[in-house]
């Protein structure tokens, strides 16, 4: 009859039908499989993995797949899958000192106990469009590997702590339960385990904007990347009926560990400070991100003057989640129209009032109480 | 629906919203904190809403789903086709066969039972928060029942425009204790919320909160003695069925500024 917003069901099952025609592409070009993108695409997965909170290759490239590569929606799904999973306990924390490293390096020392392992990177490559990968076919050449050493290799950090130059790494509560963001609704102000797991959830390209302000001078706390570390962990769970840690499984994570500068107070001597990130698969921006966000907010902890948007817990955590931020920025295309409506009457009523040349409305003098 | 349990949630969820809906009950206005899910719908599109009618439906309930007062608007049809699919309960689009109403912006204009219950999809929670974006201070200026800024803001909108410029969303204090937003629904739906028989619940998914105001209770709308609240009122009566008491849409008819006027409640 007259509204085009009043749809119904047909318009939105038709709706989603041209979404599947387009997701599908052009019908000639062979379907691209979950296989593939988990393979080939792998540091979409990885992001994907890391925001949606989902440790799963297969899944998180269906997401991709789903969601025609719009890596926010590709979250979505999976955020909205794991939600409805059941928990049956937390893992003990992952070693990070005993990960089958693939690259670490460290920016503060030239040469480190474990040595400097470049491993893949795209650090060092000259962006220029290789136009060789436009034809398909061809494999890559072996890349050459050393030998590694298989034994533990110790933090960077680990080292200035020995001389006391470093923050202890303190755990404040170990038989503390681990918080879950995704369980509890979080209360402010919150503690750093709570932080560090919102933060590891949040979108990296707002914790990227907001690392880059901090180092920029808005909440300066001079960073150095003591250590990136990119490898294999092993996930330990001890079920109850066992009462020790099995290995459950292997997972990828990207550690990123900055060093602060830190004055000291009048209760502590100068040290250096920490940040701290972590993330699935091979993620450096976003936990290099998230290690100088970590650090800002923290600094009500350490008592720095809070001033800086990195540096307010609030703002940071309200805005961090970019499945909360995509929702309630696009239900502005939801129907307003009763609100819209509310607003015309009101606002034909002021200017109808002020063609009139009525005068202004006193001011009222007392608030009305009402008997509640 | 394969795979998922009646009305989507798992039954530890309903129960933790069971409970904060019950706190919310006893505390009229309150904001509860809860541990809002990730919903299969986007943030924003009444998954407080969605959450709250979940844990509370039951197999024989009646649902209906409105959005801007009408069952037929796109995402009043993508909620009722939510529910309708996870837990095959009967819909309708008759406010007095519902026993649940969920609603976005609007209250239906008949008046609702003692025997049912509306549920409000809440985006921003706090009546507070354009006057303060800080959390931990409004919600110390809810324990102090602290209101005083709310009052000013309307005072300036009185000395400024010489009336308080506020179609929608309009504060209201619940049980003469807390501030409370009613949601977007336009003001002239305030009053049909003061002493109505009806619960009155209110999910905000994003923002992890949930109120209540129970059956009979005061919910007046903020004014001063000489500028008292007023409700929108139209010269027009509906296109359609010609009430003369009803909130009306005004849709635009031709390119020429031809509009006409129909009521928002499609029931």
């Amino acid at each position: 009859m007259y509204v085009a917003v009043k749809g119904g069901e047909a318009a939105i099952a038709n709706s989603e039908m041209l979404l599947a025609e387009t997701r599908r592409g052009d019908p000639a070009l062979p379907e691209i499989g979950t296989a593939q993108i988990a393979s080939q695409l792998s540091l979409a997965v990885d992001r994907v993995m890391t925001e949606g909170s989902l440790y799963d290759r297969e899944l998180a490239a269906l997401a991709i797949k789903q969601a025609q590569g719009d890596l926010l929606e590709a979250v979505f799904l999976l955020r909205a899958f794991r939600t409805t999973l059941p928990r049956f306990g937390a893992s003990e924390p992952i070693d990070t000192a005993r990960m089958v490293v693939r690259r670490r390096i460290s920016a503060t020392f030239k040469d480190v106990p474990g040595g400097q392992i470049l491993g893949p990177s795209y650090d060092y490559t000259h962006r220029l469009l290789d136009f060789s990968l436009l034809a398909t076919g061809g494999a890559p050449a072996d890349a050459p590997r050393a030998p590694v050493d298989p034994g533990p290799m110790p933090h960077v950090l680990a080292l200035l702590d020995r001389e006391g130059l470093i923050e202890p790494e303190r755990d404040s509560d170990a038989g503390a339960p681990v918080p879950d963001v995704t369980r509890d609704p979080t209360t402010f102000p919150t503690d750093r385990a709570t932080r560090l797991q919102a933060l590891a959830r949040g979108d990296e390209g707002f914790l990227l904007a907001l690392g880059y302000s901090v180092q920029r001078g808005y909440g300066r706390n001079h960073p150095f990347a003591g250590e990136i570390r990119l490898g294999e962990v092993e996930i330990e769970f001890t079920p109850e009926e066992l009462g020790f840690p099995v290995t459950i499984g292997a997972a990828t994570v990207t550690e990123c560990e900055m060093v602060n500068q830190f004055k000291g107070s009048a209760k502590e001597p100068p040290q250096f400070t920490r940040g701290y990130g972590l993330a699935f698969g091979h993620s450096e921006r976003k936990t290099m991100s998230m290690a100088l966000v970590d650090r800002a907010l923290r600094a009500r902890e350490l008592g720095e003057d809070v001033e800086a948007p990195a540096q307010d817990e609030e703002f940071v955590l309200y805005h961090a989640d970019n499945v909360e931020a995509s929702g309630f920025v696009q239900h502005l295309k939801l129907p307003h129209y009763v609100d819209f409506q509310s607003e015309l009457v009101m606002i034909r009523g002021m200017r109808a009032a002020a063609a009139a040349g009525a005068p202004t409305a006193e001011p009222p003098l007392r608030v009305a109480v009402g008997e509640d | 629906m394969d795979g998922y349990n009646f009305a989507y949630l798992d039954e530890q969820t309903k129960r933790m919203i069971r409970r904060a809906l019950l706190k919310a009950v006893a505390i009229p206005g309150y904001q509860v904190p809860f541990a809002s899910r990730e919903m299969p719908l986007p943030y924003g599109w009444g998954t407080g809403g969605i959450q709250v009618t979940a844990s509370i439906i039951g197999a024989d309930d009646v649902l209906k789903v409105i959005d801007q007062g009408a069952d037929d608007t796109t995402n009043a049809v993508s909620i009722r086709r939510f529910f309708a699919r996870t837990a095959g309960v009967r819909t309708t689009e008759r406010t007095a066969e519902a026993t649940i109403v969920q609603t976005r912006h609007r209250i239906p204009e008949a008046p609702l039972r003692d025997d049912q219950i509306i549920v409000y999809q809440v985006p921003m929670p706090e009546p507070l928060r354009w006057l303060e974006a800080r959390e931990t201070e409004t919600r110390k200026m809810h324990a102090l029942a602290e209101y005083g800024v709310m009052h000013v803001k309307l005072y300036e909108d009185v000395a400024r425009h010489g009336r308080i410029a506020t179609a929608y969303d309009y504060p209201v204090m619940v049980s003469g204790r807390y501030l409370m937003r009613p949601s977007p629904i336009p003001k002239f739906d305030n009053p049909k919320m003061d002493r109505s028989p009806m619960l009155q619940l209110f999910g905000a998914g994003r923002e992890k909160r949930i109120y209540a105001v129970p059956p009979y209770t005061t919910v007046r709308s903020l004014d001063f003695e000489d500028h008292p609240f007023d409700i929108q009122r139209w010269d027009q009566r509906c296109a359609l069925c010609d009430a003369g008491d009803s909130f009306l849409d005004e849709v635009i008819v031709d390119d020429r500024g031809g509009r006409i006027f129909v009521c928002s409640d499609s029931d």
